[in-house]
């Protein structure tokens, strides 16, 4: 029973991860409509940021929290304003094949200017160690991921459900033109939610860097899983992807307890299943 | 259509005398079968309207089978191909069933989590022998009478399969299957209407496009004698969008185009691999943005231009 | 549709047909598989041309890649004096990029064979590529040295006349690194595996080791390929009790678990972490800190003794970086190949490797180096153990040696071998 209870802890740790990175591709896929394959580069470019700071100008983890998501927000300014923009009026395969051959580009740059096997990113001295929970040992800074990770969802759900701009936001999705005849500025609001969505992932991407080594693969080895929390989850709804999020990682902890060759396959098998019952996801509504 | 007959009778000649003229026919065998790879999946994209994104379980699965058939069970490479072929039209049969019922990006999603599935159990089952690979797959003879050893004999089996394959994607087009299906691309509905089971067309379709692909697959790995897990990765089903997209989307002749550039440039840039997945992005942007015609696009719309 | 277009991809089709039947039976039949006897001494082609086949973009990129080239520069300079010729003959190199991919390898190595006269190649990193580039030079009598890869199939199931796997494979580092421990009172394990042929290896073999001498192994995680988060299995590591942690997986995977080990406090609280394929490369990418106190097994390292030292400075000059064992064993087989060649006068496969089996190698990476029938170069391995922070005083100063494991105790004895060279 202790096992499983530090199984489940560190399930819905992972979750609350998953549940960062899935919730940001979720808002670019409701406002955008287009399906982010380069969301796994932009959290590699956001550890990257971390990582860079720290070795050339000696930015710590903190200041990086803020200025990493910053940065990649900025870039991705520049992405959707150059590049997404001109997809818009066109069959949604275009805005696919264009994020998958970005995230090609990004994550090849990478890999040939900082090799394969990775940089170190130190652990901040504030939140290493950790301490004796009886039924596991829990590393301060799982403490600190989960604390941010549902921290920033909620302010998310919130921003999104609960403020105007969210409201925008949500009228936006379901009919621009309207929105637009009502005088919001709607292109700034679209350009403002991909930058939004990819300051997730780059925050997403400075939570791994202490624990996961920063290195150009990290986001092709995760960007599958993200979407499959996505698509189970419902490709619009926020509460879906923090949810599934949260979910998926309690399962994926359950699995690897039980059957752990089977960890990365169960989630894709959910992903059929789900499609197959409910195509617009858990808690999504049919396109 | 005098002009288009004899290109084409010329583009045969130039396959048929290749092999005298150049160095490494392996390459040109590779060019082939990707052909017939993005040809196969161009005509589910092109002409159906559906993206799959996980076509490299159909290529990468029949290449293991007919591997295996061919090495431990010793069925001759015709017997092998054959098998190979039929167990990816099989597993098409499966993902289409499932997949059809969505649309969409919904459809393209599906496929792909089933193509993550058959990479897991190729990662698994003992008989791909995993990140090895299945090595050693004899070429043997081609009804018993072709030696494929040969580089020769092996190209000119390659070419007569490509075409094969070719021949049947041309007929399927334009035939009225193929023009019900282009019907259903451009407006399913109204073809539905018309009476017209638009689900037992998409499904034949896609049951075509894997079996093709699984041609592809199979006759890949007689002609390198060896399949492992790259064939199965979600990678390789991005490699053939981008062929497909590259050569140009719904023209005959554009996959074939894209999948020569694509290899030739993978096999130009081996000494500077550094740049390749750099450069494949690059060409997806580029495409995406200014080029969705792809080559074969472009330069059909420039010939309509002229005067 | 056009009924001319139709005849003209039939008639394609059955003329291709034809003409395969026609010239297939041409081309005399492929080279036997048995090396040829000894020829009249003379290079084939006039030249001798030797390729350097790696992966120079993917996963295995630092351990390889570039760093090979690098050192099989220094092996053709080395053995021609500088010179760059060799029994009055100019020496070759080439190097393509195989990407991970067993296709593109096994089609550069046929190009080479067949086009660009090539006569042997090295390196591999990779099981997949080595494996199909080994069959080929089987096939065409080529000379094909692994020192990249670490499948025991390359000198077991799939072993070559003409192949030769010279710097490691799983079964040595398993029993180095599991024989030592349990020296050392490393009597209880827990695996950590990567899901797939190679992690299999690598536990199994080192599993044998453990149980043949008393030790005991209480549990085993598999996880996927390429899992970013290990704590899951972590805690069962820790619940388990067991002394040491057996790290049974590469690459990315390992940078990971041992990231996580730290920072879950495994090795704090009394654990020890066993990797059983780890590079230099690796350490480098971590840091002391994180790694620091971990047992495993290598084929080289760069400060052993001077003459070890010696040559890794050259190395340092051109690269910038210590060599891995990777790097070093591509020099060491490049060099006494070349050498090789050069005492028999000839670059026939047979005759080299004939006159290879007749020597001792020693040299700055291999020390008493015997080639087996099978292919397997045995030479002394050393049991490694990373050092504190502290104790490092230069770059790169990563390393004690804690033991010597002599050549015959790191390979898996011929009695048991699977290879149908081998008469028993």
């Amino acid at each position: 029973m202790q096992v499983l209870m530090g199984q489940l802890l560190i399930g819905l740790i992972n979750g609350a991860f998953f549940a960062v990175m899935s919730l940001g591709l979720a808002v670019i896929f409701g406002m955008l409509n287009i399906v982010h394959f380069a969301h796994g580069a932009m959290y590699m470019l956001g550890a990257f940021a971390a990582w860079m700071g720290l070795t050339y100008l000696g930015i710590n983890y903190w200041a990086s929290l803020l200025l990493a998501p910053l940065v990649v927000g900025a870039l991705g300014v520049l992405i959707e304003r150059l590049l997404l923009s001109r997809l818009y009026k066109l069959d949604p395969l275009y805005g696919l094949l264009m994020t998958f051959g970005l995230a090609l580009l990004l994550e090849g740059l990478f890999r040939r200017f900082y090799g394969v096997s990775g940089q170190n990113y130190p652990m901040p001295p504030e939140l290493s160690g950790g301490r004796n929970l009886g039924f596991m040992f829990l590393p301060n800074y799982r403490a600190w991921v989960i604390v941010a990770s549902l921290t920033v969802c909620f302010a998310t759900w919130f921003l999104i459900e609960k403020t105007r701009l969210g409201a925008y936001l949500r009228a936006g999705t379901e009919n621009a033109k309207l929105l637009q005849a009502f005088g919001v500025n709607v292109p700034l609001l679209v350009t403002l939610t991909y930058a939004y969505g990819v300051g997730m992932a780059a925050l997403a991407g400075v939570l791994a860097a202490p624990i996961y080594q920063v290195s150009s693969m990290m986001g092709s080895n995760i960007i599958i899983f993200v979407f499959a929390v996505v698509v189970i989850g419902g490709m619009g709804s926020i509460l879906g992807s923090i949810l599934t999020g949260l979910g998926l990682g309690l399962l994926q902890g359950l699995t690897k307890v039980f059957y752990p060759e089977a960890s990365q396959a169960v989630i894709f098998l959910i992903m059929a299943l789900v499609l197959l019952v409910r195509p617009a996801g858990l808690f999504g509504k049919e396109a | 259509m005098r002009a288009s007959w004899v290109g084409q009778a010329v583009l045969l000649g130039v396959a048929i005398a290749l092999p005298f003229f150049v160095d490494d026919a392996v390459l040109w065998m590779k060019v082939m079968c990707f052909a017939l790879f993005a040809c196969a999946f161009n005509l589910l994209l092109g002409y159906a309207g559906l993206l799959s994104f996980g076509h490299a379980a159909f290529l990468g699965s029949a290449g293991y089978v007919t591997g295996h058939l061919v090495k431990e069970v010793g069925l001759p490479p015709e017997l092998g191909i054959l098998a190979g072929t039929a167990s990816a039209a099989l597993l098409g049969f499966v993902f289409g069933s499932l997949a059809i019922r969505r649309q969409g990006i919904y459809f393209a999603m599906i496929t792909l989590a089933l193509s993550q599935l058959v990479y897991f159990a190729a990662v698994q089952l003992p008989f791909t022998h995993g990140e090895d690979g299945l090595q050693g797959i004899p070429r043997g003879k081609l009804f018993g009478v072709v030696d494929l050893s040969s580089n020769l004999g092996m190209y000119y089996t390659v070419l007569g399969v490509f075409l094969l394959g070719f021949l049947i994607i041309q007929r399927t087009i334009h035939s009225p299957f193929g023009q019900v299906l282009r019907a259903i691309k451009e407006n399913e509905p109204r073809a539905i209407s018309l009476g017209y089971d638009a689900a037992r067309y998409k499904l034949l379709a896609f049951v075509l496009s894997a079996a093709l692909s699984g041609l592809a697959g199979s006759t890949k790995a007689l002609v390198f004698q060896l399949e492992s897990l790259t064939d199965v990765q979600w990678q390789m089903s991005g490699e053939v969008v981008l062929m497909t997209l590259l050569g140009g989307m719904g023209t005959l002749y554009g996959p074939v185009v894209g999948a020569l550039v694509l290899v030739m440039i993978e096999d130009y840039f081996a000494s500077l691999g550094e740049w390749v997945p750099v450069i494949m992005g690059c060409i997806f942007v580029f495409c995406v943005l200014v080029f969705r015609r792809g080559i074969v696009g472009e330069a059909a719309a420039m010939l309509k231009k002229k005067p | 549709m056009k009924p001319r277009s139709l005849a003209v991809h039939l008639s394609g089709a059955l003329l291709s047909l034809l003409a395969g039947v026609a010239f297939a039976n041409d081309k005399p039949p492929a080279k036997p598989a048995t090396p040829t006897p000894p020829k009249a001494a003379t290079l084939s082609d006039e030249v001798i041309k030797v390729g350097v086949l790696t992966d120079f973009s993917g996963v295995y990129s630092d351990l390889s890649g570039q760093g090979s080239l690098i050192a099989a520069q220094l092996a053709v300079d080395e053995a021609t004096g500088g010179t760059g010729k060799l029994l009055g003959k100019k020496v070759e190199l080439v190097s393509a990029d195989h990407q991970n991919k067993a296709d593109i390898a096994a089609s550069k190595a046929r190009t080479w064979f067949d086009v660009e006269k090539v006569d042997a190649i090295f390196d591999l990193t990779n099981s997949a590529t080595a494996l199909a580039v080994q069959e080929l030079g089987k096939e065409k009598g080529k000379v094909v040295i692994v020192t990249g890869a670490g499948s025991t199939a390359l000198t077991g199931k799939s072993c070559s006349p003409t192949g030769i796997h010279w710097m490691y494979d799983t079964y040595s580092l398993a029993t180095g690194t599991g024989a030592a421990l349990l020296k050392e009172g490393g009597d209880s394990w827990y695996f950590l595996t990567a899901d797939y042929a190679f992690g299999h290896a690598l536990e199994s073999d080192t599993s044998a080791v453990i149980k043949a001498q008393g030790g005991k192994v209480l549990g085993t995680s598999r996880h996927p390929l390429n899992t970013n988060d290990f704590s899951s299995y972590l805690l069962k590591a820790q619940a388990s009790g067991a002394k040491i942690l057996g790290l049974a997986n590469a690459g990315g995977d390992l940078i990971n678990s041992v990231k996580q080990a730290k920072e879950f406090g495994l090795v704090d609280s009394g654990q020890r972490l066993a990797g059983l394929l780890v590079f230099i490369t690796d350490i480098h990418s971590l840091g002391l800190e994180t790694t620091q106190g971990m047992y495993l097994t290598e084929g080289f390292y760069w400060d052993l003794d001077d003459k070890s030292r010696a040559w890794s400075k050259s190395f340092f000059e051109r690269a910038k970086k210590q060599p891995t064992m990777t790097h070093a064993g591509v020099y060491s087989s490049l060099y006494n190949y070349l050498k090789a060649i050069e005492a028999t006068g000839t670059d026939d496969a047979g005759t080299v490797i004939k006159h290879l089996r007749t020597l001792t190698i020693n040299d700055p990476v291999i020390r008493n180096g015997k080639l087996r029938e099978d292919g397997r170069l045995v030479h002394d391995m050393y049991l490694l153990q990373v050092k504190k922070p502290s104790e490092s005083k230069k770059p790169w100063d990563y390393y004690s040696v804690k033991q010597t494991i002599p050549g015959e105790q790191a390979v898996k004895s011929l009695a048991l071998s699977e290879c149908p060279l081998i008469k028993k």
